[in-house]
């Protein structure tokens, strides 16, 4: 299949290019959420991300939630912002990371006005916003805009055996066209650590991907109380027949094909060394996963499943995939590409990730994906400990 | 001949049944994806889609093999041709 060179995206002021162009109203701690979200009430068009976080945090897990908020007013997917935070100091420093790309930004803060002053406010500013961004028209990018991001989830051995290989089989064809690739899921690679580590596109990557898992894996033995069974594998990973967590991470880790990583991310850490593959350290969970990756500027994400995981994300459009013929039967509105032809053979890997390259430029272009009509909108900041 | 289970590398003692059962004493065709070759094997248990079959006996201790790899250590003996899952494997980690 020739690869298209282009798609329609929303050329954002700092370079980047959108596949989505969201107005969202951003709060920036969870008493702010009842607020932003009667400002989305208000403007139609807008999206609200309520959370649960965002007071008393501090050291490393402040910066992290500071790094996720400011990232995700940054990504290209969204056109404009409005920060809503109790305290002005906090919605201040979101506002200014934000306003940095160029993008319109505007802060509110609660404080000495209250819900409805600050609702009000706030819904002449969402609607100045939204009705600008209204105008924008999608426009011919480069296909080395795409920002695409990976993370399995509900995942059997059929995940392993062809949903996984054929997002590899993608990566393998669009990585020479100058796309940003990442994959996460650190916990996920355990057992398959050392291969993965090989993986490394230069010693010092590598190094840094041992240390990321080994860090990790020293927290997981440390909070442990028994041997992960009822996590990791998870009881629908189970149900579809996967056995240990090395099995699984053998079959998560088909997701790459036979790219190697440029370099191992942060948390929510934007890549700075340009196109390839990024490794970046995150939670297994998918909603927290996606969430950072959206944080990091990908504008595309690819979820394979096996047993059917229903994940979406309010920014970043999530393409799901499928090779269980069960799964595409049972629950058929949460699959965008079914590849369960490898199973039976009718259909070969390449041409299953020419099937998903289709599918991701059609998205890209603009078409909804089944997690964004059913209203998806999971948005889950990762906490790295108690607040004080 | 359709394929009822899928081995990923030649070294695996395992395979994966990719159609939506299995039934005690049925002739499988077996496809090994790293060399694209065929083998047979006869099940001893109902095994559904996704699930794995033993391709060789195996004892208490063995390592499983899937994707060439590690994946486990065996703490039930299995005999050829029966379902391989949590109730005779266990992870080496954690």
């Amino acid at each position: 299949m020739e690869i298209p060179k282009s798609f329609l995206g929303y050329k954002r002021e700092n370079g980047r290019a959108g596949t989505r162009n969201h107005v969202i109203i951003l709060p920036v701690d969870d008493i702010s959420n009842a607020c932003a979200e009667a400002v989305a009430n208000n403007i139609k068009g807008t999206i609200a991300l309520p959370h649960s976080y965002g007071r008393l945090q501090f050291g490393a897990d402040l910066e992290l939630h500071f790094r996720t908020m400011i990232g995700t007013g940054c990504n290209p997917n969204v056109a404009a912002v409005i920060v809503i935070g109790i305290e002005p100091k906090w919605t201040k420093k979101i506002v200014d990371g934000i306003a940095k790309t160029g993008k319109p930004v505007e802060g509110f803060h609660i404080e000495r006005t209250g819900d409805i002053g600050t609702t009000m406010k706030a819904s002449k500013k969402a609607q100045e916003f939204v009705m600008w961004a209204s105008e924008k028209q999608r426009e011919e990018c480069p296909l080395s805009d795409l920002w695409i991001s990976v993370k399995c989830g509900e995942s059997d051995t059929t995940s392993g055996l062809a949903a996984n290989p054929t997002v590899g089989n993608l990566m393998d064809k669009l990585e020479p066209l100058g796309v940003h690739l990442c994959f996460g899921e650190t916990s996920e690679l355990t057992g398959a650590e050392q291969v993965c580590a090989t993986r490394g596109a230069t010693k010092e990557a590598s190094e840094k991907f041992m240390k990321t898992w080994s860090s990790y894996n020293d927290f997981i033995l440390k909070e442990a109380t028994d041997d992960l069974s009822e996590s990791q594998p998870t009881a629908g990973n189970i149900a579809g027949g996967l056995t240990t967590i090395e099995e699984k991470a053998f079959g998560n880790f088909q997701k790459i094909g036979n790219c190697k990583f440029i370099d191992v991310l942060e948390p929510a850490e934007e890549p700075t060394k340009g196109k390839g593959l990024y490794f970046m350290d995150t939670s297994s969970a998918a909603a927290e996963c996606v969430t950072l990756q959206a944080a990091a500027g990908f504008n595309i994400h690819l979820f394979p499943t096996g047993q059917g995981n229903i994940v979406g994300n309010p920014i970043e459009p999530v393409v799901k995939l499928t090779a269980n013929p069960l799964t595409v039967k049972g629950m058929g509105e949460h699959i965008d590409c079914d590849v369960s032809k490898i199973l039976s053979r009718e259909m070969n890997l390449s041409e299953a990730g020419d099937e998903l390259i289709k599918t991701t430029l059609r998205v890209a272009n603009g078409r909804l994906t089944c997690a964004e009509a059913l209203g998806h909108r999971e948005f889950v900041m990762t906490k790295l400990y108690r607040s004080a | 001949m359709a394929t009822d289970i899928i081995i990923h590398d030649k070294k695996d003692n395992v395979g994966v049944v990719v159609i939506e059962k299995i039934t005690p004493k049925q002739d499988c065709a077996c496809w090994i994806m790293e060399d694209d070759s065929s083998a047979n094997i006869q099940s001893l248990d109902e095994i559904p889609l996704g699930h794995k079959i033993a391709m060789i006996d195996l004892n208490e201790g063995d390592t499983i093999l899937k994707y060439g790899h590690d994946i486990g250590k065996v703490i039930k003996s299995i005999k050829k041709g029966e379902h391989v899952h949590v109730h005779n494997v266990k992870t080496k980690k954690w």
